[in-house]
């Protein structure tokens, strides 16, 4: 799993260069900084998802499946809070703003990323829904803690890149 | 350790019918089935790309030649070094690291045997998909089209405006497909080599093959992730109408190159530290002595592979870069001569002394030596920055590249194919028909590449589909592609003595070289599990240990 995530982090950073390197050499609007408003309270959604699917992790090393199955539904609950805080922010873009892909430069990196992104944390969450469902049938005990947690050391990643993204696209590039 | 041979019941395979074995062979997830499927799968498409490289030739024998159209000399030279470098020497580099790998670290299989499988067929169907493009490109209404902006596909020729049809597409998608293949089997090796190995066997122990394809699996890692994302990037361009590399709308068409190169540097060194791994093994057998300074080898191999992602832009002189960038490039460009040419010296010292058997593997790995050198001193050449403006893009670079991959990875790998034949097939190849094989393939090598590099010197550029006559191109352009017969006549024998020692050969037994490392310890072929107990080691050499009870290497190491 730690080298999937190096080369995970591999593609984000080129992404991440094309993000920057595409800063204010768009020929014409919509621009970010007249579009883009921070999304602080789905950030934190996501960030917090991490610290409820840590605990989950930890409390099944302890043998509590119950207080497992509230953390990791807490932590689904999250992502997904993320995923809709995205998807009204892109709602809003396309219908009111009129910024599409093939707008401008900002358009195609800024989809690009964000939804590069948007795809891991959708990924994340079918198995974390995954690992819900096994949950409710009776199927995930104790001993599966340690599958449990390579699954969140991807979940911790796509948080990270969280952090660098929402650097990238909304404090430098605006 | 365990050398007490178990006896597999051979017949039991061969009772089966046919579509059994053939499904056995599908849903293997086996390593040693899988190598094998990379390698004969690769040696396919070493055949197609032979062609398409024969075609282009014959076009190019004498000016004002009309072979074949300029567009279909654009394709065969697009589809000719795509095929080469991801569908025959990647699987080949893959296949090889898959069976020897578990083999040589006393494991019994890979750490992830279905990922595995999965990767491998991820790596056919990659392959499928850009040959697919010959019947499918244009839409389905009859004309075939196949991938014609060469093989790193600069901008904007990959744009909708100067690629119409799905032919980029088909080339986009085989190699992002392929390339999630790639990412797999890395993973696999990485967590094979890290978490595997038998008892006693500490890194420091490891045969150099293994070191040497952690360090590539590293690589492949680093580099292809950033291809994948290229591409990810031109779909987004084609499909959705992105401006990523569409300089109308204030994208750069450089970033591309940039891209493209940061994948493709590396992938220079993914591809020949494997061939560095099959020297590393076959040179000390034949010399009968044990490897001269293999911590200094492994150093210079991981400095290799940190010092291989920093020099992309070298392939980019001609763009136009800063001087600032262009003095960086020059001399990380350079600094990569010392690494290598420590190894150079590491295999002579190897050498120098030894018994010399001048075997089949052997004289494949000596001609490597050589050729590799040749290449290095034609890469400093070109890593000088004013001497690249002149000769970038022009056939020298074409003849440099290709003593690399031929000359180096090519003639190593055919060494390795030699040296574990006996082992994977359990049968001796016809040493006679490996000489000649050799012998044939050396002199069309020589003939193309050496000849190669004076049209180059002259001023002739690369990828031009034919020429003017009198500019003194004529006869060396005649001479190359004379070469080229050569060489085919040499795979022609290589892949018949393959066939005919593998139904008629003798029999090899399961250490025909008196050799050192674990995968001679077992039968030969190997059975399934590999070892019927897990061996245990002392040394890097832990068969001479067991040879030589009185004089093992584990005092001295």
């Amino acid at each position: 799993m730690f080298v999937l995530i190096t080369a995970e982090a591999a593609i984000f950073t080129i992404f991440v260069v094309a993000y920057l390197f595409y800063i204010g050499k768009s020929l014409t609007g919509p621009m970010p900084k007249d579009v883009l408003s921070v999304p602080i309270f789905y950030t934190i959604c996501l960030l917090s998802s991490s610290l409820t699917i840590h605990l989950a992790a930890k409390a099944l090393r302890r043998g509590s499946v119950r207080s497992f199955g509230i953390l990791w539904f807490a932590t689904i609950a999250l992502g997904a809070a993320f995923l809709y805080g995205t998807a009204t922010e892109w709602h809003r873009l396309i219908y009111h703003d009129g910024l599409t892909i093939s707008t401008n430069l900002f358009g195609t990196t800024y989809y690009s990323l964000v939804g590069l992104h948007g795809f891991h944390v959708v990924v994340g969450l079918v198995a974390l829904f995954i690992v819900m469902s096994l949950a409710l049938l009776g199927n995930v005990r104790s001993e599966h803690a340690e599958r449990v947690d390579v699954l969140s050391l991807y979940w911790h990643f796509v948080d990270a890149v969280w952090v660098v993204v929402f650097t990238v696209v909304y404090v430098l590039g605006r | 350790m365990s050398t007490d041979s178990v006896t597999w019941p051979q017949a039991e395979t061969s009772a089966h019918p046919f579509v059994d074995r053939l499904h056995e062979w599908v849903t293997t997830v086996d390593h040693k089935r899988l190598g094998i499927l990379y390698i004969g799968y690769a040696l396919v498409f070493l055949v197609i790309g032979g062609i398409e490289a024969g075609i282009i030739r014959i076009q190019l024998i004498r000016a004002h030649n009309d072979f074949v159209s300029p567009q279909v000399f654009n394709r065969m030279f697009t589809m000719h070094g795509t095929t080469m470098i991801f569908f025959v020497v990647m699987p080949l580099v893959f296949g090889f690291a898959n069976y020897l790998i578990p083999l040589m670290i006393g494991a019994r299989d890979m750490a992830f045997p279905r990922l595995n499988a999965f990767s491998f067929w991820l790596t056919a169907f990659g392959g499928l998909l850009l040959y697919f493009s010959l019947i499918g490109a244009n839409g389905l209404y009859g004309a075939g089209n196949a991938p014609d902006v060469g093989w790193f596909a600069y901008a904007p020729l990959t744009s909708r405006t100067f690629s119409v049809g799905h032919s980029t597409d088909f080339w986009t998608l085989g190699l992002l497909v392929s390339g999630f293949g790639s990412i797999g089997t890395a993973i696999n090796i990485l967590a094979t080599v890290l978490c595997m190995r038998c008892p006693g066997m500490s890194l420091g122990k490891m045969p150099l093959l293994a070191w040497l394809n952690l360090v590539m699996a590293g690589l492949v890692i680093l580099a292809v992730s950033p291809l994948t994302a290229a591409q990810l990037m031109l779909l987004v361009d084609r499909y959705l109408g992105g401006h990523f590399f569409d300089t109308q709308a204030g994208g750069s068409a450089v970033i591309w190159m940039h891209f493209f190169w940061i994948f493709g540097h590396p992938e220079v060194y993914v591809l020949v530290i494997p061939a560095f791994a099959f020297a590393s093994e076959i040179i000390p057998v034949f010399s009968r002595k044990a490897i001269f300074g293999y911590p200094v080898m492994v150093a210079a191999t991981i400095c290799i592979g940190f010092i291989g992602m920093s020099v992309w832009a070298h392939h980019m002189f001609t763009v136009g870069m800063s001087s600032n960038a262009n003095t960086f490039f020059v001399l990380s460009t350079m600094a990569i001569a010392v690494p290598t040419g420590i190894k150079i010296f590491n295999w002579l010292a190897t050498m120098w002394g030894g018994k010399i058997e001048f075997k089949t593997p052997m004289l494949f790995c000596i001609a490597f030596l050589f050729q590799f050198l040749i290449a290095g001193l034609t890469g400093i050449m070109l890593s000088v920055a004013p001497f690249n403006w002149q000769l970038g893009s022009s056939y020298f670079v074409v003849a440099h590249f290709h003593y690399v991959i031929v000359g180096a990875i090519m003639f190593a790998t055919f060494g390795a194919f030699y040296y574990w034949f006996p082992k994977m097939s359990g049968k001796m190849y016809n040493e006679t028909l490996g000489k000649l094989h050799f012998w044939l393939f050396l002199i069309g090598f020589h003939l193309t590449f050496d000849f190669m590099h004076i049209p180059g010197l002259l001023g002739m550029p690369r990828r031009i589909y034919t020429y003017e006559p009198g500019r003194g191109w004529d006869i060396w352009n005649l001479i190359v592609t004379i070469g080229v017969f050569f060489q085919a006549l040499g795979i022609m024998v290589f892949v018949a003595n393959l066939l005919w020692s593998y139904f008629k050969g003798k029999a090899a037994g399961s250490d025909p070289w008196d050799a050192w490392t674990l995968e001679w310890s077992t039968n030969s072929p190997p059975p399934v599990y590999n070892f019927a107990s897990i061996p245990e080691v002392k040394s890097r050499r832990p068969l001479w240990d067991l040879k030589h009870p009185a004089d093992p290497d584990w005092k001295y190491e």
